[in-house]
């Protein structure tokens, strides 16, 4: 009996002491397969599209995300977990040097470049869908 | 092993979620520790070698097996980076000199970073042997 007292009472705090975790965790999964998705249906040899899609409309998701205003938990799931893994750094520089060193060295510039003022539009975006949209307060 | 199977579809699904998991709580870790900033800068920097040496040693030698290789690239490296919240830390800078140097700071180490990984893949590859089909980069 108190061996299952202490399990039941470890398990619960453990649950309740990780809860940021769990949210950021299972926002991470969704964003991931999403991502997945995304690459099985866009994939292309000559430009690295899926990459530019994500990162774009993640940024998108984000900036909504922070301009809006959510609570923690949501900004936890949605932000951090879901648009923290949908969107990824590492396949965007793996890639651009990849392009730079079989010679598409402008497709290697015009991604960095495109990557960041799309993400950064799609941010825009965002604010003003929030501040002046009809969702505006 | 045939790669359009429902079930080799399923878990490869359920890998990718694992390393999904894991890498945003890494993620979120380092954030923590760190501040936003410097935290997002690490993740991004570490998780780009990493990639490279994992895309560039499938290409060179192989020897790392396709699901170790989608639990790590596809789930945790890419879930463990992220441009969302770089591209929200870049809008919200304010001060251009902080932007260029969030930008300056993930775009020059990301690449770094890279180019590093590729390198330490040559050299495990040097020790290894033969060269096989490329890897995915997501």
């Amino acid at each position: 009996m108190t061996l299952d007292v202490l399990t039941v009472t470890s398990t619960i705090s453990f649950a309740f002491d990780l809860q940021p975790a769990h949210l950021v965790g299972t926002g991470g999964a969704i964003g991931a397969v999403l991502r997945h998705w995304i690459y099985l249906q866009f994939s292309s040899e000559r430009f690295p599209w899926p990459t530019l899609a994500v990162n774009a409309i993640g940024s998108f998701v984000l900036g909504f995300v922070v301009f809006a205003g959510v609570g923690e938990s949501t900004a936890q799931l949605v932000g951090i977990g879901i648009c923290g893994s949908f969107t990824t750094f590492s396949s965007f520089s793996v890639e651009t040097v990849q392009l730079y060193e079989r010679g598409d060295r402008l497709r290697a510039v015009v991604n960095a470049a495109a990557n960041l003022l799309l993400s950064l539009a799609a941010i825009g975006l965002a604010w003003v869908i929030v501040a002046r949209g009809p969702l505006a307060l | 092993m045939t790669g359009d199977h429902p079930l080799v579809r399923l878990e490869t699904l359920a890998l990718v979620a694992i390393g999904g998991f894991a890498g945003s709580n890494l993620r979120f870790l380092a954030t923590d520790l760190l501040a936003d900033v410097p935290g997002v800068l690490l993740v991004n920097a570490v998780g780009s070698a990493a990639l490279a040496f994992l895309v560039y040693e499938a290409e060179y030698a192989g020897l790392v097996g396709r699901r170790s290789r989608v639990v790590f690239t596809t789930g945790f490296l890419s879930s463990l980076t992220t441009y969302s919240t770089f591209a929200v830390q870049t809008a919200l800078a304010g001060d251009p000199l902080l932007v260029a140097g969030v930008v300056a700071g993930n775009y020059g180490l990301g690449f770094a970073g890279v180019v590093a990984g590729r390198s330490l893949a040559r050299r495990v590859a040097d020790g290894a042997g033969s060269t096989v089909g490329g890897g995915e980069t997501a």
